[in-house]
């Protein structure tokens, strides 16, 4: 047996590359004190520098690493969405005390080591890239989680997180070695051929028993039901600038590895996982929405709602159509946008409220602060999918997806929990908008002072409350243009249709 | 020139949050009677007998299939003209008296008439529902922001025997209630094109989509997905659990405006988009939907004439006219579907300045509760008449153009099922009690402590008269409306009758 070594396409990978090197920049300038300061500033320049790469390589379709990725039209509309989110986080996470008590590089550092591992997972069409692409992204977020190291409950966060975390690895990793075994193979395109070749491989016990071990192992990822209960708590504890890109760069990141195993290694035997995703959809949809309703805490909400939304876009990996995996993507991109905009608000509230998420921060801000309130506003009415905004066009490409391929009834549950999750998105607008401001006295004393984390040593302002949060452009900016983003594709679409089209023609080979 | 008319509102309200706030109001104004001016215009140019007019038709979303298409017929150029002529007395009566925050308030209100206008003006059914959704957005905010909770121990006004209703909790339960319906609706439009394309390509089209036809079996459960979203929107009985919180926490100009347009986008549902893509099924639940026609009727009237709250008076008396017009609709036949247009834009016409004659009588007894109230007419001669007008089209007086309408109705309902015709008309007599039971509280007996009859003022005049001149001149010469519409209307029940044989 000869081994060729892999030709590599230094092109296609370049934004593989270009990450990696920007990793090492940021972690390199820590060293230096002059260059310190500018973290913030290399990590975007790195991402941007990736995101450039990948606009580059738009049209690229190509196998990497001897078949070990691919670059296509899915992994760049999706790793584009995973960089902007990263992104976003850089600039909310400027002046956040969990960047500064675990060291600006090492934080940034981290957090560009996830986006390494959601490019190569999006790109992921082996097995083996698929488990070190998924690790990768998963390690640097447990520590991340658990950043701001004097609060207990992101301490608690990262701790539940990398055990919960661990268990769906490893469950994942099981899975694929009964797939392994099934069909001798760890390409995907290999797997689906070997499924097809071995005698009643396709409906094998062992076979089945390794799907459901890798939706599982997925499931914990997105956080689909009944595998979400991590999330309120993980998202509630994490630093916000971290729960943001958790919750939105992860999702994109694991669809679309989601989207490549099933659709391609497991395409032949679509009869046999579609029931059950569809099932998973349905109870995430519930579980989501009916949890949100009681939540106080906004962070809390956005997770269970996160639960929510995942369930959403699970439906449509389940028509194993172009059209659903467009609708998919079309929905991530909308998911990214609304996100953003609402956890910039969080971040802004939190500051100026001595890190208080709870809803009740937000009485009144239509009045006082509209440049913030609108945003919010506009987050939460496209998360409930009203027009006219992205997530009422999310919602129908979705529905047109399922309604086509004969699973209405996924529709109408879509359906059902958005009118569930009326109940907790107008809240927030109501309260933003209905209820009359606390007087500022009683709305001092509401902070437990006794619940806020000692002083760092040493730091003569108090780094936990900032009022002028506001006012700093590199917190209001990604709101406003979040929110902007969710009413102009909700008014004019078609740009994005075509983005996430882009993602469901890399699949025509694959499915119709 | 469709498109001008839906997005003129909307242009002119965000131009009032550029200019100082005291001019937001005459912006607003400003752009209402533009866009009047622009439907007048459109119906002068109609042609009765043209079918669909105007027609613009661009591809919006291509990977979609849905279009930005918009036309007008017969009957929908009446229920623009009533869209744009309702909006300038509840601008005009927000304008004189002043409100918080007014750019906000004039944009949501201007948001409100290009949605309601766009959902009247779709022919794609995809757009439709997309308005059909907005409309209700900025009612949300205009009901929230503005309106108040109402009841309680402390507020004479708003009713306190009828417990407190929370203005958050009231304007979550309206839109729950519309979202519920209009969801459903989104999954139902989705499967009306794609069962009618049947392979080919998708066209959201409705003309498109009723040429092709829906199978069958698929238009039964499609009809009620549709039926849900414009029942509650009517609402018709027993839909209409959100209506009375809404209503009392509601600020009364918005209030207008939504009663007597917004339900009328539900009753327009029926006629223009059921009836066209889903024939078969109109005629198989024809009965069902006459029996909850007429429940609504009989149970509008009935609360109607039990409630002391003038705005519920007015508010279950729209559930019963809307139960009128419902089974206009569903008596499937020419007379009906004439009388259920006629009566759509008497309807708007009469609750407009009903509404606006509430809040001036608050204004005067500081009470919408009729118990308090009394003796108004005394020193106001003009306000009396003016309500009494409204009094007496609201109760289909003859020679009222309620009086015709609903004849046109019950005449279409008696040929249909004369049982059900002669339950429904017992909804006349009901009216009658109940409309002249709050006139009759209201204006005359004794006047009460505290209470101040007070002549109508000359700026609210300016608002109301016009209004009351409208619903007067209608009901001399109906014909104005009917020789238009009648020939879409009929062409629109011909196609079901039909099937009916």
């Amino acid at each position: 047996m000869t081994f060729d070594s892999p030709t590599m396409d230094y092109a296609a990978l370049s934004p593989i590359i270009a990450l990696t090197a920007g990793l090492v920049v940021v972690v390199l300038a820590a060293v230096f004190d002059s260059v310190k300061r500018f973290g913030p500033a290399l990590a975007l320049l790195a991402l941007a520098v990736t995101a450039g790469c990948l606009i580059w390589q738009w049209d690229a379709n190509v196998d990497l690493v001897n078949g070990a990725l691919r670059l296509d039209g899915l992994a760049v509309t999706l790793s584009l969405l995973v960089v902007v989110s990263a992104a976003v986080a850089v600039l909310l996470a400027i002046g956040e005390p969990a960047e500064a008590q675990a060291g600006r590089s090492d934080w940034l550092a981290l957090l560009l080591g996830s986006v390494l591992g959601m490019v190569i997972l999006a790109q992921a069409t082996s097995m083996l890239t698929f488990f070190v692409g998924l690790e990768l992204l998963s390690i640097p977020l447990y520590a991340l989680c658990g950043t701001n190291l004097r609060r207990r409950e992101s301490l608690e966060a990262g701790l539940k997180y990398l055990i919960i975390g661990s268990v769906g690895s490893a469950t994942l990793l099981y899975g694929l070695a009964l797939i392994y075994g099934a069909s001798g193979a760890t390409g995907f395109q290999a797997i689906a051929d070997g499924l097809q070749a071995g005698d009643g491989m396709l409906s094998d016990s062992l076979t089945l028993v390794g799907v459901g071990l890798v939706a599982v192992g997925l499931a914990f990822k997105v956080s689909i039901a009944p595998f979400h209960q991590w999330t309120p708590d993980v998202y509630q504890g994490a630093p916000t600038p971290v729960t943001s890109f958790m919750a939105v760069a992860t999702k994109a990141a694991a669809f679309a590895v989601f989207i490549r195993f099933f659709e391609v290694a497991l395409g032949p035997i679509t009869d046999q996982w579609d029931v059950m995703l569809a099932a998973l959809s349905a109870l995430s949809i519930m579980v989501g929405n009916v949890g949100a309703l009681a939540q106080t805490s906004l962070k809390r909400m956005l997770g269970y709602s996160g639960i929510a939304q995942a369930g959403y876009m699970l439906a449509g990996i389940v028509t194993a159509t172009q059209a659903g995996v467009d609708a998919l993507v079309f929905y991530l991109a909308a998911y990214v946008a609304m996100n953003m905009a609402a956890f910039a608000v969080v971040v802004i509230r939190e500051r100026q409220s001595g890190f208080s998420d709870d809803i009740s921060t937000l009485r009144g801000l239509g009045r006082e602060k509209p440049l913030i309130a609108w945003p919010l506003t506009i987050a939460m009415l496209a998360l409930a999918g009203l027009p006219p905004t992205v997530g009422f066009i999310g919602k129908l490409y979705l529905m047109e997806a399922l309604v086509d391929d004969d699973w209405t009834w996924l529709a109408v549950m879509i359906a059902i929990g958005t009118m569930i999750s009326l109940g907790y998105y107008l809240r927030v607008v109501a309260t933003l908008w209905m209820s009359p401001a606390e007087d500022s006295e009683s709305a001092e004393s509401a902070i437990d002072t006794a619940a806020l984390p000692p002083q760092i040593a040493g730091a003569t302002v108090d780094p936990f409350t900032d009022q002028e949060a506001d006012r700093r452009w590199y917190l209001v900016a990604p709101a406003l243009i979040a929110a902007a983003a969710c009413l102009f594709f909700g008014i004019i679409p078609q740009p994005l249709v075509e983005f996430a089209q882009h993602a469901g023609n890399a699949l025509s080979v694959w499915i119709s | 020139m469709l498109s001008s008319i839906i997005w003129t509102p909307l242009v002119f309200g965000l131009v009032g949050l550029l200019v100082p706030k005291r001019f937001a109001a005459w912006v607003a104004m400003f752009g209402a009677v533009i866009t009047l001016g622009l439907s007048v215009g459109v119906l002068a140019g109609f042609d009765p007998d043209g079918g669909m007019q105007y027609v613009t038709d661009v591809s919006w979303i291509p990977g979609l299939g849905v279009d930005y298409s918009l036309g007008i017929d017969g009957v929908t150029v009446f229920l623009v003209l009533l869209t744009t002529i309702a909006w300038i007395p509840a601008i005009a009566f927000s304008a004189v008296r002043g409100v918080e925050r007014p750019a906000l308030f004039y944009l949501m209100m201007a948001a409100g008439e290009t949605a309601t206008l766009g959902a009247f003006l779709s022919q794609d059914l995809l757009l439709f529902v997309l308005f059909f959704d907005l409309m209700i957005v900025p009612f949300y905010f205009l009901f929230g922001i503005w309106g108040r909770d109402r009841g309680g121990e402390n507020d004479p006004e708003g009713s306190p025997g009828r417990g407190l209703v929370s203005v958050q909790s009231a304007t979550l339960k309206m839109i729950v209630f519309t979202l519920i319906g209009s969801l459903l609706m989104l999954v139902g439009a989705i499967a009306a094109a794609i069962t009618s394309a049947d392979g080919g390509e998708l066209s959201f089209a409705i003309s498109d989509i009723a040429a092709r036809g829906i199978p069958e079996g698929s238009q039964n459960w499609i009809f009620w997905f549709f039926a849900v979203a414009f029942l509650v929107k009517m609402p018709v009985f027993p839909l209409h659990g959100w209506m009375p919180d809404a209503y009392r926490a509601a600020p009364l100009p918005a209030l207008a405006v939504f009663s007597a347009v917004l339900s009328k986008v539900g009753a327009y549902g029926f006629l223009g988009i059921v009836l066209e893509i889903l024939p078969d099924a109109a005629v198989l639940f024809q009965t069902t939907m006459l029996i909850l026609a007429v429940a609504a009727i009989i149970y509008g009237s009935a609360m109607a004439f039990t409630t002391t709250d003038l705005r519920l008076v007015l508010g279950f008396s729209s559930v019963a006219q809307l139960g009128f017009i419902l089974a206009g609709i569903f008596a499937l036949n020419e007379s009906g579907a004439n009388g259920a247009v006629l009566q759509m834009v008497n309807h708007g016409l009469v609750v407009v300045p009903a509404f606006l004659i509430v809040a001036m009588i608050a204004e005067r007894t500081g009470s919408e509760e009729v118990g308090p109230m009394g003796g108004l007419a005394r020193k106001a001669p003009v306000f009396a008449v003016l309500f009494l007008i409204v009094t007496m089209a609201t109760l289909a007086i003859p020679a009222s153009a309620n009086f015709i309408g609903e004849f046109f109705i019950l005449n279409g309902v008696f040929e249909t099922d004369p049982a059900l015709a002669i339950i429904a008309s017992s909804g006349v007599a009901l009216a009658a009690f109940y409309a002249l039971r709050m006139y009759q509280l209201a204006m005359h007996n004794p006047l009460p402590e505290g209470s101040d009859s007070r002549e109508i003022s000359l700026r609210d005049a300016l608002v109301v008269v016009p209004m009351v001149a409208i619903v007067v001149v209608l009901a001399f010469s109906p014909q104005l409306i009917l020789h238009e519409s009648s020939p879409a209307t009929d062409a629109t029940v011909g196609v079901v009758k039909e099937i009916a044989k």
